[in-house]
């Protein structure tokens, strides 16, 4: 069951991977990062690491995505997108650093390294991190989301069209 | 999974924060209602709020409270600055009710900012803990920068909320990061078992450096110099409601994490930051003071006054001792009610479709409006420190604790800068009683609710100038808890 689970996460993460790389239009290149990085927090998950998949999600896949996708649409014009690379020259690297890198996969695949083991419940995983959040940083907890409701007053304010 | 051992909750010592961000919900709600409600309606609610935090802050008085495993203390210290900071935000949301009808968009969003950042300037004031420090030092700013920018139709507005919001981020990171070294040096965010961990090794290089880069954040937002680039702009730009708020309520707050800080969890450092903040202060009374004889307009002036009252206030943090420390809470608590007087007056003051913020607005004040004239004088004298009014008295705590702890040059510093600042001070007085406007100058835009808060703020001063004793005792026995 895990093993299918993580043939299809894992399919799922290369191929997304894959589309951002040869996707031209750099949209749909950031729709393609965020597949990627929510499948490899699906990953963080089957491996027992919940509250670094809940931070993936938010931190990556949530906040730095919306920025990726706000300075691609501010940023680039249109003919950019499609235009001749100019310095088409540099694409011969790419054999050699590829060459490089499948070397190191197939020495990394010959050392054998053995399925990750999921991890035990460490200071760290989810559990610990809620129970700190919900004893001692309780106040500091609740004093964050009065922040984060006065940050979205202050900004509705200041955004609204109508004066 | 083991079931969650939740640790027993005392709201008690929260309370008067937990009611003025009640307030403020309340006041996002009313704002919400399909059929609009009035202005004024929305003003009460919120000076609702803050009257009951005033009382519920009265009612812990010598009942000091900690709750939250000593993130919270709500010892007579913070009780003394709640009071402070509460009296302020009552004073700016009356001052603001008829001030933003005329001039501003009719917002409940704007007083649920002016609560939120009130419930976080009474968190700092209380804060036993780095985390929480910080947290509400977001809390207030953060309201601030969005409340400087209110009237975005205006280039001024936008500058001074930009500014503010970008150096004042900036100002925060080094705070965070001193915060950060902090924990590093000594492995607790919490003040006392800071002060405990740091006890004996006042050299480490971690702790010193963390205590300069706090120095640094705090410095920013009391606007001592060299940190003081931002306030001018962002007073001239600001609602003049708002720059009253920036003026009072956010200096006090600081002013008490500050020493709260200083006094508690780094008292073996206690040479260091003395020495440090003797320079910070001789420099920023002076430099204040001087670029305020140069300013034009009045906003800006009381900008650079702020600053030399930062620099005032300063003398008292080094002097240290209970004597030091005590004198600082009665100036900030004069400094408030002047301060909220003399913004108040410029908020009920206009001219043909614009905002009177120069000083030759002011000509001839005296013969048009007697009684406004009479107020502003007044306010400005107990700025420049001249019995009896309140102004005096607290400079003579300040000055007086600097030469008994001996920093005798440090007070000589201060008189002089006073008997400087009566230059620009005067002036002011001088235009609205002996020259004559030319064209139409300021006239008078009658507020009921302005009006009031100017009496409570005249009332103020006059009493704590009169009767000083009662007041400066408590001031003194606040800070007995600090020094344990």
């Amino acid at each position: 069951m895990t093993h299918a689970a993580f043939l299809v996460i894992a399919a799922l993460a290369v191929a997304s991977a894959l589309g951002l790389v040869l996707r031209r239009n750099a949209i749909h290149g950031a729709l393609f990062l965020v597949v990627n990085l929510g499948s490899v927090a699906a990953l963080y998950l089957t491996l027992g690491a919940e509250f670094l998949a809940a931070v993936q999600v938010i931190v990556y896949a949530g906040a730095i995505m919306v920025l990726f996708v706000f300075a691609i649409m501010v940023l680039i014009p249109g003919k950019e997108e499609t235009g001749l690379d100019p310095r088409r020259g540099w694409r011969l690297l790419a054999l050699p650093v590829g060459a490089l890198l499948a070397l190191q996969l197939l020495l990394v695949v010959r050392a054998g390294v053995g399925p990750v083991a999921p991890a035990a419940a460490v200071p760290g995983g989810v559990e610990a991190v809620a129970r700190l959040l919900f004893t001692r940083y309780l106040l500091p907890f609740e004093l964050t989301s009065v922040l984060l409701l006065a940050a979205m007053v202050g900004v509705l304010l200041l955004a609204r069209r109508r004066v | 999974m083991t079931p969650l051992a939740m640790p027993p909750v005392a709201i008690g010592p929260l309370a008067p924060v937990l009611i003025v961000l009640g307030a403020a919900g309340l006041v996002l709600l009313l704002d919400l209602l399909p059929r609009p409600v009035g202005r004024e309606l929305i003003a009460t609610v919120a000076l609702a709020g803050l009257v009951g935090a005033l009382l519920a802050t009265l009612a812990r008085w010598g009942k000091p409270g900690r709750a939250f495993q000593d993130m919270l203390v709500l010892d007579d210290f913070a009780l003394f600055a709640n009071v402070v900071i509460c009296y302020a935000a009552a004073l700016v949301v009356m001052l603001s009710i008829d001030y933003l009808g005329r001039n501003g968009p009719e917002t409940g969003e704007y007083y649920a900012l002016v609560l939120f950042s009130t419930g976080g300037m009474m968190l700092l004031a209380a804060a036993g803990d780095l985390i929480v420090l910080f947290l509400a030092l977001e809390l207030m700013s953060l309201s601030l920068y969005v409340l400087a920018g209110l009237f975005k139709r205006e280039l001024a507005a936008s500058e001074a909320s930009m500014k503010y919001f970008i150096l004042g981020a900036f100002a925060t990171s080094f705070l965070l990061y001193g915060i950060a070294l902090i924990y590093g040096a000594t492995g607790t965010t919490n003040l006392d078992r800071i002060a405990a961990a740091a006890a004996g090794r006042a050299h480490d290089p971690l702790l010193v450096i963390g205590l300069g880069l706090l120095l640094v954040g705090f410095g920013f937002k009391i606007s001592s110099v060299p940190f003081h680039m931002w306030a001018p702009d962002v007073y001239q730009g600001a609602p003049t409601s708002v720059t009253a708020l920036i003026a009072t309520g956010s200096k006090a707050a600081a002013l008490a994490a500050l020493i709260r800080v200083l006094v508690t969890a780094l008292r073996g450092s206690q040479p260091d930051w003395a020495v440090l903040l003797w320079v910070v202060a001789a420099i920023t009374m002076t430099v204040g003071n001087v670029v305020a004889i140069a300013q034009s307009n009045l906003k800006r002036l009381l900008a650079y006054s702020s600053i030399a009252h930062v620099g005032y206030m300063l003398i008292g943090v080094v002097a240290g001792g209970s004597a030091g420390p005590g004198a600082v809470l009665f100036y900030l608590l004069t400094y408030a009610f002047t301060t909220a007087g003399a913004f108040g007056v410029l908020t009920l003051c206009e001219r043909a479709q614009a905002e009177a913020v120069e000083v030759g607005d002011y000509a001839g004040l005296a013969r048009r409006h007697p009684v406004l004239a009479a107020a502003l004088g007044l306010f400005l004298l107990s700025l420049v420190g001249i019995p009896p009014l309140a102004g005096f008295v607290g400079k003579f705590y300040l000055f007086a604790a600097a030469v008994r702890a001996g920093y005798l040059w440090l007070a000589v510093i201060g008189v002089v800068n006073s008997a400087l600042a009566a230059y620009y001070y005067l002036r002011v007085v001088v235009f609205m009683y002996m020259r004559e406007p030319e064209g139409a100058g300021a006239r008078l835009v009658p507020s009921f609710a302005g009006g009031l808060a100017l009496a409570i703020a005249l009332i103020g001063i006059v009493l704590l100038g009169v009767i000083p004793a009662p007041f400066a005792d408590l001031a003194q026995a606040a800070v007995a808890p600090l020094l344990r």
